[in-house]
């Protein structure tokens, strides 16, 4: 329930922002120098004469059947454009996550367990680089070592099955930096508990009784957080999108700002930020199936 | 001790550069076409762009745009979220009520998602820029100083000076706000980074301040098209970028540290 408020109100919020702004979308649709007549048959054509809370509310009806109206620039339906997108990104977030996990799980679960020693720093130095590396500059990093000067990856585009990799490498640390302390932190609540005593006690290697005892009871909050994190990761991939050329929903939106199409700036917004709820959702519903502790019918 | 004073000395000089770049008589904008894509020299330690400039003169111009978009977005920032949270934590009800809804449908937004589709649509330039970076950025300080307020308004200083019939306003700001100014200087200095980050980010994409000004978000966009034959354009920039953001970040933990603040919990 409260993320279905949520989501009337980040669209609300969109729609009205995007409204607020000065400049008539008419101008950017026939130029200037149209003639009066015809901007206002296009006026009344795309609803724009009628107050704005009824605009509002034709517009949420729209998207209540996945209408998305159509492209200032394109005149193609904005549900064609979105779909074709989507794809890239979720290969390229679904890559970037995989990259994070790989990085941040053995630098975490290192940091933790030997605390206050050279890997704990060397960790969490890694971990304070990673948030301070803005991924603009990360990005064309990696593509002046793998593409320019090794040659193992393409520059840019979504060609081959290597081209993902710079890209997903440049969104990933970043996220993996993020996550590694988080990792770190939760491992350290949980390594004074009685259940790691006893699985110690019966014999297991330390290694062991972190991996099959240890993991999964300081991961259940981790996953919660990484949820929140991947508010971070879709914002981050629309300007890794952008240096990388790779073509997805966040090319899409610098694209259609460049072309002052609005419509599918607010429907990309609207899209990324539909993603993130869901995954919010999701992710609350994962953990409390992952967590017997979590009664369903009597929640406390 | 190096804990506190390398990354103070490197936001004390960025500071100080952004202040008194006016006085340096650089010269930014001035294009050489001798010069193009030359790299560092014995006189010239940080070289030339592709239209002949000097880098560091526009390193110097960019960290006043730097400095100045992000002290301004920080300081807003806490200026509306800290009245906001302090008066709706301090108050409650159904304004309090009204503000977390509207809180947490802002943090249902991707901040830098956001950040970008204002930035877009109000169009280029550095007001617009602090402009979107704080309608987006005040929500964090509003929580926290929510939150701070909530745990805080119960105490016996607070009732003490109910009972002595002292005005709302006046309690919020002699009795709350310098117990909460603590948490909040420690935020602003993670602030200050993300600040930092962000207004490269925008200038990265086009969206922030416009050419010829500088900015080391467009000195990096710029230099990528050179970077094979002069990797000098997106490497230095792009150093110090990463230097004033890792010194603000180490700031702040080592804040956190002295000023013996919990880290807050993450709120859902």
């Amino acid at each position: 329930m409260s993320a279905l408020i949520g989501l009337l109100g980040v669209i609300s919020l969109v729609f009205f922002l995007i409204h607020m702004i000065p400049g008539d979308p008419i101008d950017v649709m026939l130029g200037e120098s149209a003639l009066t007549a015809d901007r206002e048959a296009l006026r009344q054509g795309l609803g724009l004469h009628l107050p704005l809370y009824e605009q509002w509310w034709n517009y949420l009806t729209a998207l209540s059947q996945a209408d998305f109206g159509h492209s200032l620039f394109s005149g193609r339906p904005i549900v064609d454009l979105l779909l074709e997108r989507i794809p890239a990104t979720l290969h390229l977030g679904a890559m970037a996550l995989l990259v994070a996990i790989i990085i941040a799980l053995p630098l975490g679960v290192l940091a933790a367990t030997r605390q206050h020693s050279l890997y704990d720093y060397g960790s969490m130095g890694f971990a304070l680089l990673g948030i301070s590396i803005p991924n603009f500059w990360m990005g064309p990093l990696l593509i002046l070592v793998g593409a320019l000067w090794l040659g193992w990856f393409p520059v840019s585009g979504q060609e081959g099955w290597n081209a993902v990799v710079l890209p997903a490498l440049t969104l990933g640390t970043a996220m993996a930096a993020i996550l590694a302390r988080m990792i770190r932190s939760s491992l350290l609540e949980i390594l004074g508990e009685d259940f790691l005593r006893t699985a110690r006690a019966k014999g297991l290697s330390p290694m062991k009784a972190i991996f099959i005892h240890g993991l999964p009871n300081a991961l259940l909050p981790v996953l919660t957080l990484l949820g929140l994190q991947l508010g971070g990761l879709l914002g981050g991939a629309v300007i890794t999108e952008t240096v990388f050329a790779w073509p997805g929903l966040g090319l899409l939106m610098i694209e259609a700002i460049q072309q002052r199409d609005y419509p599918v700036v607010q429907a990309a917004v609207l899209c990324i930020s539909m993603t993130y709820i869901f995954v919010n959702l999701f992710t609350d519903l994962l953990y409390a199936w992952l967590d017997p502790r979590i009664d369903w019918q009597n929640p406390a | 001790m190096m804990r506190l004073w390398v990354p103070l000395s490197i936001i004390v000089i960025w500071g100080m550069i952004a202040l008194l770049s006016p006085a340096l008589s650089l010269t930014p904008d001035t294009i050489d076409l001798t010069h193009i894509l030359v790299g560092p020299d014995q006189d010239y330690w940080f070289g030339f762009d592709e239209l002949g400039r000097p880098i560091a003169d526009r390193l110097m111009t960019g960290a006043k745009t730097s400095f100045v978009v992000s002290l301004s977005v920080v300081a807003l920032g806490i200026i509306i979220g800290g009245i906001l949270g302090i008066s709706s934590g301090y108050f409650s009800g159904w304004v309090d009520q009204i503000f977390v809804r509207i809180v947490d449908i802002m943090l249902a937004f991707p901040g830098l998602l956001l950040a970008i589709a204002l930035a877009g649509a109000l169009g280029p330039g550095i007001e617009n820029v602090v402009l979107a970076l704080v309608i987006v950025g005040w929500v964090g300080y509003a929580r926290l100083a929510r939150g701070q307020v909530l745990a805080l308004k119960h105490a016996d200083h607070i009732v003490a000076a109910q009972a002595l019939g002292a005005s709302s306003w006046r309690i919020m700001g002699r009795h709350l706000l310098p117990l909460i100014t603590a948490p909040l200087i420690i935020e602003a200095s993670f602030g200050i980074a993300s600040a930092i980050i962000a207004e490269a980010g925008l200038s990265f994409l086009g969206l922030g301040v416009q050419p010829p000004q500088a900015s080391w978000g467009s000195m990096i966009r710029d230099g990528t098209r050179y970077m094979l034959v002069a990797p000098h354009l997106v490497l230095i920039p792009g150093l110090t970028l990463m230097a004033v953001v890792l010194a603000a970040n180490l700031l702040g933990d080592w804040l956190r540290d002295w000023l013996d603040v919990k880290e807050p919990k993450k709120m859902r």
